[in-house]
């Protein structure tokens, strides 16, 4: 059965949306900005996964969802109150039920006895308002059929109990008496008295009969008496009443179940044997006086005294063979109507719907590579064309143009269908954020932002870990005890921001948190005592923060459980950077951290800048350049033994000498004699890069350095150019950073890495 | 071939709806709410339709009211998808002009079975 294992697949990942819906409506509600739609979508989500586990038969989570269903239909219909408490409540009820989702995938338990608990929780907030079934059942009541007078006491015992059935039958009428007992107990007749509700529900008596006939030969009698003449005719009313003799071994319950949808819409007897009398009678009585036929139907069954000349019945309109009772004509109102358009449908379109394509993902990573060899082509045609000295006027290099137009919109929409928003990881956040506040005892607010910010989809897959963890300790080591708080004067309920966005061609996810931020001095102590710097070192506040994400460094005494795990800062750190990221920390005393961490948008093609130094080619990102000059020599000043400053409009910037901090030349010529890029890092600090040459702007496609070679300080990665060379693109902030390095203070190697 | 139009906005109901009506021999067109219905309903006239209750935009009540004041559509029979728990809902869905319905989870004999007895 793959085709039900693929609507399975379908299912939990329509689960995954439907949480996160639940999750936004009800944080929502806890806001206390939930409108009714917002309740109505929260309802539906809910209703939505229990309906798609009860196809699967996932027991446990259609009994949760369930509970959890019938709390929100309470409050959807306002007999429960919508308040903040219980959203809160049910924030924590989503949470339980992502646990059963997660379960019936194979992926984790669920903690049977919470999820009672929570359950009764549940229950709890609608039992007090008194059962609401009631309102439910009388409903149901009020359009119960008309119970049948006559049939329904004898019959309901019928089949088992020759004697009940016996009794009736003896009582009725002398005349039938004799025939009882010829008549074959699985004959029945069905008298059928439609109501116009019947046919405007586009239910139809030609229909039943066809299925009363599925179950043996019929004889359908007509009775139209009650037909008015064409100009009374009121097309849409039903006039039409039938009575039916069926042969059936089936029983009673067969029969009944063949008007289970008309039930309330039809009066209808079901009486075992022939019941030719009534039929008959009610016709002559009809016939007789014309007015209210139904009533006079009705009446007719319990005072039958005389018996009816048996000649007079009417005439059968169809007989056993069901083909034929099929065509007969129903209902004279509904017949025109239900006919004509149904076969008319040009049938075998496909549907619309939303058509979604699922491609194999390495088709996709295989289209990426040849789009990235693609553009290298064309800039290596563009190069041999230049080289040429063909006019950029001529059809070939306006051609060669267009190519590259299209080379860029292809690369663009290839890369589109990769990207996908964070939200899929942001979404998992705020049930994190609950757990671990519940546990650490700190109230905590998730505020989010940029949750559509769009990234290559083998980053979103590795952003989730450092997010985690970055949060937890925001949460563990950064936000204070309520009682804290309120003792600082701040409110007890503290904020964490997680917040993503597009700078300088990456993708940079940010995490602060609004509480006592970093003590300083207890860091540095901790890095002392364990070893990990010496005491004399002189650091300023910002290396001291970094600290944290040194191998071995953990600021809790005892590991924590939360933040714990055996997973420090450092892992984090070491893993980020194997992404060709950086993550960093900035922190004030009192007001809270920031944790920044920088990616790489991936084989993201990058605008850069290619520049000659010291004989080699680089390509700095376009996105990290401010603005490139030419420094006269009274902008530069000296600062400290080996440092210059440019002075660049009122302010002072670093001047680094790229070629220096790269090590392919051990003296710098003086930055007068060759170009500076002003670049700006991740963290807005700027600095002046000393370049020999621009040759100018480039399209390149990144090809890793670490996949192909390793990591290299100050090297984000590698491209081909346009004339088959390969050349380095420049890490814009690790060359800040390792200029860092270079200033003369006596700190550790290790340490200042951790930047 | 009958065409059965399914409205439903849970993916999973419409497909698990597509397969038990394709592997009847029906052909299937879809719509995610009720809106969608109407929209999809002049496109491709089908011969039955299946409707969810619970859907954004418009629900199964309001689709199926707007159905039946359609002179075009009106006799085209409908039949809900209802949860053996809430009978108050078939109710409405009935009052509003529901031909029949179909209790959830369903097995497709079932629904087919449901479908021959509304379709003409």
């Amino acid at each position: 059965m793959d085709e039900l294992e693929a609507i399975k697949v379908t299912f939990f990942q329509e689960c995954e949306e439907l949480l996160a819906d639940l999750e936004g409506g009800l944080l929502a509600m806890q806001e206390g900005v939930g409108d009714i739609e917002t309740v109505n979508a929260v309802f539906r989500a809910v209703h939505s996964i229990k309906g798609g586990a009860g196809a699967f038969g996932l027991e446990p989570l259609v009994r949760f969802a369930h509970v959890f269903e019938t709390l929100l239909d309470a409050v959807r219909s306002g007999e429960v109150p919508n308040t903040v408490d219980l959203a809160a409540v049910m924030l924590r009820a989503s949470d339980v039920l992502a646990d059963h989702v997660s379960a019936a995938r194979g992926l984790g338990d669920v903690d049977m006895a919470a999820s009672a608990a929570m359950a009764d929780e549940l229950k709890a907030w609608t039992d007090p308002s008194a059962a609401p079934p009631p309102a439910a059942v009388a409903a149901e009541t009020v359009d119960a059929p008309p119970p049948a007078p006559v049939a329904a006491d004898p019959d309901a015992l019928d089949d088992d109990d020759l004697g009940f059935d016996f009794q009736p039958m003896t009582i009725s009428i002398d005349a039938q008496a004799a025939d009882a007992e010829l008549i074959p107990t699985n004959v029945w007749t069905v008298s059928i008295r439609p109501k116009s509700d019947l046919y405007r529900k586009a239910n139809e008596t030609a229909l039943l009969l066809r299925e009363l006939s599925r179950l043996g030969p019929i004889v359908a009698t007509m009775d139209d008496s009650a037909l008015p003449t064409l100009e009374f005719l009121d097309a849409e009313a039903a006039y039409v009443t039938w009575s039916v003799r069926v042969e059936t071994d089936d029983g009673e319950e067969a029969i009944r179940e063949v008007f289970e949808f008309v039930d309330g819409d039809c009066e209808l007897d079901i009486v075992r044997g022939e019941a030719p009398v009534e039929a008959a009678l009610a016709n002559l009585l009809s016939a007789i006086e014309p007015p209210a036929p139904q009533a006079a139907v009705q009446a007719a069954p319990e005072p039958v005294a005389e018996p009816a000349p048996v000649a007079s019945a009417p005439e059968p309109v169809a007989e056993a063979p069901p083909p034929v009772v099929a065509a007969a004509p129903a209902a004279v109102a509904a017949a025109p109507a239900a006919a004509a358009p149904a076969k008319v449908t040009q049938a075998d379109v496909p549907g619309p719907g939303q058509s979604v394509i699922r491609v194999d993902p390495e088709r996709i990573d295989r289209l990426i590579d040849l789009v990235g060899e693609l553009v290298i082509n064309q800039a290596m045609l563009a190069q041999r064309v230049g080289e040429y000295g063909i006019a950029p006027s001529s059809n070939l290099a306006m051609g060669l143009d267009e190519l590259e137009q299209l080379t860029r919109e292809i690369q663009d929409s290839v890369m589109a269908i990769r990207a996908q928003p964070v939200k899929s990881v942001f979404q998992r956040m705020p049930r994190l954020v609950r757990e671990v506040a519940n546990m650490t005892g700190k109230q905590a607010r998730l505020v989010m932002d940029g949750e559509n910010t769009e990234v290559d989809k083998t980053v979103i897959e590795r952003l989730s870990d450092p997010i985690t963890h970055m949060l937890r300790n925001a949460i563990d080591h950064g936000l204070e005890s309520p009682e804290e708080r309120r003792a600082a004067g701040k409110n007890p309920e503290g904020v964490v921001r997680l917040a993503a966005l597009h700078r300088s061609g990456r993708i940079v996810i940010e995490v602060q948190d609004d509480g006592k931020g970093i003590n300083r001095e207890r860091v540095f102590s901790i890095a002392v005592k364990k070893g990990l710097i010496s005491p004399d070192v002189q650091l300023t506040d910002e290396e001291i923060d970094n600290l944290i994400f040194l191998p071995g460094f953990s600021t809790a005494d005892k590991i924590s459980d939360v933040s714990g795990r055996g997973v420090g800062m450092d892992v984090v750190k070491r893993s980020v950077q194997a992404l060709g990221g950086r993550i960093s920390i900035t922190s004030r005393p009192g007001l809270g951290s920031t944790f920044t961490l920088s990616l790489p948008l991936t084989l993201a093609v990058l605008d850069g800048m290619v520049v000659d130094v010291a004989g080699e080619t680089l390509v700095v990102p376009l996105a990290a350049i401010v603005e490139s000059l030419r420094p006269k020599a009274e902008e530069v000043r000296p600062l400290g033994p080996v440092g210059s400053v440019l002075a660049v409009r009122d302010s002072f910037v670093p001047l680094i000498d790229v070629g220096l901090a790269l090590g392919y030349r051990n003296t710098s010529p003086s930055p007068t004699e060759g170009v500076v890029l002003l670049v700006e890092g991740e963290d807005g600090s700027r600095a002046a890069l000393v370049a020999d040459a621009i040759h100018g702007q480039r399209q390149v496609v990144i090809k890793s350095l670490e996949q192909n070679y390793q990591q290299v300080e100050g090297v984000a990665a590698a491209t081909i150019l346009g004339d088959g060379r390969v050349a380095l693109i420049l890490d814009v902030d690790a060359v800040i950073n390792l200029r860092r390095r270079e200033s003369p203070r006596p700190t550790e190697p290790s340490l200042i890495a951790a930047e | 071939m009958r065409t059965i139009l399914t409205v439903d906005d849970s993916r999973t109901m419409r497909d698990m709806l597509r397969m038990a009506l394709a592997g009847a021999g029906f052909n299937v067109v879809e719509a995610v709410d009720g809106e969608h219905g109407l929209e999809v309903l002049s496109a491709h006239r089908p011969d039955v339709i299946i409707t969810d209750i619970n859907m954004p935009k418009l629900d199964g009540f309001g689709f199926i009211e707007a159905v039946r004041v359609d002179d075009d559509y009106r006799a085209i029979p409908i039949l809900v998808l209802t949860t053996e728990s809430d009978p108050s809902k078939k109710q409405r869905a009935r009052e509003a002009g529901a031909t029949g319905w179909i209790v959830k989870p369903f097995n497709p004999e079932k629904l087919v079975e449901a479908i021959r007895r509304v379709a003409a």
